[in-house]
C-alpha cells in the first residue's frame, strides 16, 4: 500500500498522518515484546529470569543451550510433551470431524433453529473457560471421565470445536451448490460427492480449523487442571507448575520451542488461506 | 403420445404449501426430440428441468422416464446428463479429470476411461485442453467442457439450464449451431430452457413458451411465431404490434374488429368467441403492407403518421401513429423500391387478414 500524504493536507491530517504510525508501532511493541523478550533470556548460561551483564555485552560464555537439555532429558517435562502430543492429535482430530459435520449441517438451508444451534455450539469460544472447566469438572466426574485421558480429549475437542465450525462455514459460504448437484447428474452418490467434490474444496478450510483446534488443545491449561489428573499432565500444565514450585528458566526454553511451533503452524494456516482464495477464484460464477 | 421418452402427468409444484410454481403441467416429449422450455423468470421452466433432474420433487403428479416413474429415483440414479448455466466444473481438477469423473462413478476400466474421454474432448474439438485447469479456460472453452461432460456417459437424456446465457452474441450463435448438430447427430433428447427467445426458435424441435406455471402453448417455432395461440405468446416471442377493438361479426375463420377508436379490420378469431368480446388483434411488424398496390382491392386499410423512422441497414424500422397509439413498428426490408418515409408523413397500411390474429384481451 503506497501511502502518501497528499500536498493539501492540513496541519491536523499531518498531525494525525504521522502520530498513526507511532500508535501502530506502540501497539505491536505491546503485542510482541513480552514474547520477543523470552528467546534470548531461554539462552541464558544462569539459571535467572533476568539479563546478566554478560548477556547484554555478548559473551558467548553467557549464553548455552543447558535449558533445552534439560527440557529433553527431565523425565516430568518429557512426560508432559507426551502427555501433550498423545492429546492434541486425539483432540483436534475429533474436533475436526464433528465440527466440519456440524458446519455442513448448519449451511443447509432447510434445517431449523439455525442460529441457536449455531450458538450453542460455539459457546465454548465466548463462555469464561474457567466455567467450561468447572462445569466439566462435574459433568465428567459423574460419567466417570474425570481424570482419564478420554476425558482431557472430549473436553478439549469440546473447546475446538467452535473454531472448525466458523472456518468451515466460512469456506462453504462460497461454495457452489451446483457442483455438488453436478456431481449427482454425472452418477455421484452423496458419500462419493461428499468426498471427491466437497472435501477437497473445503480442505483449507478444515485444515486452518483443524490447526486453531490443535494450537488450542496443545496451550490449554485451564481445563486440562480440572478434567484431568496427574497421569494427563501437559506441558502448559507442567509449566504452570514449574513458575510455582521450582524457578527454572527451562520454562522459557519450552515457551520458545512453543512460540516456533505456533509460528510454524501459522504459516501453514496463512498458505493454507491463499490457496483457498486461489481455489475460490478459480470456480466460474 | 403413446411412446414419449419424457413425460409429465398433471405435476403440480408448490415450495410454501400454498403458491403453485407449477400448476398441472402436462408435456409428453419424443425420443431424440429437441424440446425448448422458454419463459420469463419465475415462470416455472426451471423448476419443471429440477424436477426432471430431481433436484425437486413434484408436489403432484407423476413424471416417466422411458415409461419408467422417476419421482422415486435419487438425481444420481437417473443417468441424466445436466449443463448447468454457470458451467459447475470441478474446479479443483483437470479437464481430462472433470470428463471421467461420471465413468469413474460407474466403474469403467481405466483405458475405457481414458478413450471415452479423448472422444468426448474431440468431439467439442478441445481435443488438446484435458490437461487444463478449467480457470485456465475461457467461458466459451468451458462452455463446451461441460457439454462434453454432460455427454461422456452417453445419456440418452440431456437437460440444460440456460447453458448459453454468459456468453457474447457471437459465440452464443456458434454454440447454438453446435449444441443442436451435436444433439441431432448423437440422436439424443434435450431439454432446453431458456428466456431467449431467439435461441428456443433456432434450436428447437418444439417450443414449450412458459408463463405463471402453464405451458401457455407447445409448438413448432414457426408455429409458434406464425399462429400464436394467446397474447402472451404473440408478445412473448418476436416482435408485435398489438391494436385493442371489439369484435363485431365472426363469420367462419374470418372476423371483424373495430378498433377503439371506430376504424373496422379484418382478423382471424383464434381465442375470442362471441360478437361483443374485447379483443387485442396481433400483427407481426413484418407483415404490414404500406404499399397499397400490393393489397386485395378490398383489404381494409388504416391511416397512419410516420413517428420515426429507424434506419437498420438491412431494415428499415418505422414507427407509425396508428389507432390512437404511437408504438405500431413496421419493417421493411432494404430493397432498391422502398422509400425512406418522413416523420410526419400521412400513409395507409393493411395487411392480409390471415396475418392479424384476434387474441385474448
Amino acid at each position: 500500500m503506497d501511502h502518501k500524504l497528499p500536498p493539501y493536507a492540513t496541519t491536523g491530517q499531518r498531525i494525525w498522518f504521522y502520530g498513526f504510525r507511532v500508535l501502530c508501532g506502540l501497539i505491536f511493541f505491546f503485542l510482541m515484546a513480552p514474547i520477543l523478550t523470552i528467546i534470548p533470556l531461554s539462552f541464558n548460561a544462569e539459571d535467572f529470569f533476568t539479563f546478566t551483564p554478560g548477556m547484554l555485552a555478548f559473551e558467548p560464555e553467557a549464553y548455552s543451550l543447558k535449558h533445552y537439555v534439560d527440557f529433553f532429558t527431565n523425565p516430568d517435562w518429557q512426560q508432559a510433551l507426551r502427555n501433550s502430543v498423545l492429546i492434541a492429535p486425539m483432540a483436534t482430530l475429533l474436533a475436526v470431524s464433528l465440527g466440519t459435520l456440524a458446519a455442513i449441517g448448519l449451511s443447509q438451508s432447510h434445517v431449523p433453529f439455525k442460529g441457536t444451534i449455531m450458538a450453542i455450539m460455539i459457546s465454548p469460544m465466548i463462555v469464561p473457560l474457567i466455567i467450561s472447566a468447572a462445569g466439566m469438572y462435574f459433568f465428567y466426574s459423574r460419567v466417570g471421565l474425570q481424570g482419564t485421558y478420554w476425558g482431557v480429549v472430549l473436553a478439549h475437542a469440546a473447546l475446538g470445536i467452535p473454531f472448525v465450525i466458523i472456518t468451515v462455514t466460512a469456506t462453504l459460504v462460497g461454495f457452489d451448490r451446483s457442483l455438488t448437484r453436478a456431481a449427482a447428474s454425472l452418477g455421484a452418490n452423496p458419500v462419493t460427492t461428499f468426498f471427491r467434490i466437497q472435501m477437497p474444496l473445503i480442505l483449507p478450510g478444515v485444515i486452518s480449523g483443524g490447526l486453531f483446534a490443535f494450537i488450542t488443545s496443545f496451550d490449554e491449561v485451564v481445563v486440562v487442571i480440572f478434567v484431568g489428573s496427574a497421569g494427563q499432565q501437559t506441558l502448559p500444565w507442567q509449566m504452570f507448575t514449574g513458575l510455582r514450585e521450582q524457578i527454572s528458566p527451562t520454562i522459557l526454553a519450552v515457551a520458545t520451542i512453543l512460540v516456533v511451533i505456533s509460528i510454524l503452524l501459522l504459516s501453514v494456516v496463512e498458505i493454507l488461506r491463499r490457496r483457498s482464495e486461489r481455489l475460490r477464484g478459480m470456480s466460474p460464477g | 403420445m403413446q411412446d414419449a421418452f419424457v413425460a409429465f402427468d398433471r405435476v403440480q409444484k408448490s415450495y410454501d404449501g400454498e403458491t403453485l410454481v407449477v400448476k398441472d403441467l402436462n408435456l409428453h416429449i419424443g425420443k431424440g426430440e429437441f424440446l425448448t422450455m422458454l419463459g420469463p423468470s419465475g415462470s416455472g421452466k426451471t423448476t419443471c428441468l429440477m424436477m426432471l433432474a430431481g433436484f425437486e420433487t413434484a408436489t403432484h403428479g407423476e413424471i416417466t422416464l422411458d415409461g419408467k416413474p422417476i419421482n422415486n429415483i435419487p438425481p444420481h440414479k437417473r443417468g441424466i446428463g445436466m449443463v448447468f448455466q454457470n458451467y459447475a466444473l470441478f474446479p479443483h481438477m483437470t479437464v481430462a479429470e472433470n470428463l471421467a469423473f461420471p465413468l469413474e462413478v460407474r466403474k469403467i476400466g481405466k483405458s475405457e476411461r481414458e478413450e471415452k474421454v479423448l472422444r468426448a474432448l474431440d468431439m467439442v474439438q478441445m481435443g488438446d485442453f484435458g490437461g487444463r485447469r478449467p480457470a485456465q479456460l475461457s467461458g466459451g472453452q468451458q462452455q463446451r467442457i461441460a457439454l462434453a461432460r454432460a455427454l461422456v456417459f452417453e445419456p440418452e437424456l440431456v437437460l440444460m439450464d440456460e447453458p448459453l446465457g454468459a456468453l457474447d452474441k457471437q459465440l452464443r450463435e456458434t454454440m447454438q449451431f453446435e449444441i443442436t448438430n451435436l444433439a441431432h447427430r448423437l440422436g439424443i433428447t434435450v431439454v432446453y430452457v431458456t428466456h431467449d427467445q431467439t435461441e428456443a426458435l433456432t434450436m428447437s424441435d418444439r417450443v414449450a413458451v412458459f408463463d405463471d406455471g402453464r405451458i401457455q402453448q407447445l409448438a413448432a417455432p414457426d408455429t409458434l411465431y406464425e399462429e400464436p395461440q394467446n397474447s402472451f405468446v404473440a408478445q412473448f416471442i418476436g416482435e408485435n404490434n398489438t391494436l385493442s377493438g371489439r369484435v363485431t361479426r365472426i363469420d367462419g375463420d374470418i372476423c371483424e374488429v373495430t378498433l377503439d377508436d371506430g376504424e373496422v379490420i379484418d382478423a382471424v378469431p383464434v381465442n375470442v368467441s362471441a360478437v361483443g368480446d374485447r379483443t387485442l388483434v396481433s400483427i407481426r411488424p413484418e407483415r404490414v403492407e404500406m404499399n397499397k398496390d400490393r393489397l386485395a382491392p378490398d383489404a381494409h386499410t388504416l391511416k397512419a403518421e410516420v413517428a420515426e423512422f429507424i434506419y437498420m441497414g438491412d431494415i428499415y424500422r418505422t414507427r407509425l401513429r396508428v389507432a390512437g397509439r404511437d408504438d405500431f413498428i413496421v419493417k421493411t426490408r432494404n430493397a432498391p423500391d422502398q422509400r425512406r418515409l418522413k416523420p410526419g408523413e400521412q400513409i395507409e397500411i393493411g395487411w392480409r387478414p390471415q396475418d392479424c390474429r384476434a387474441l385474448d384481451a
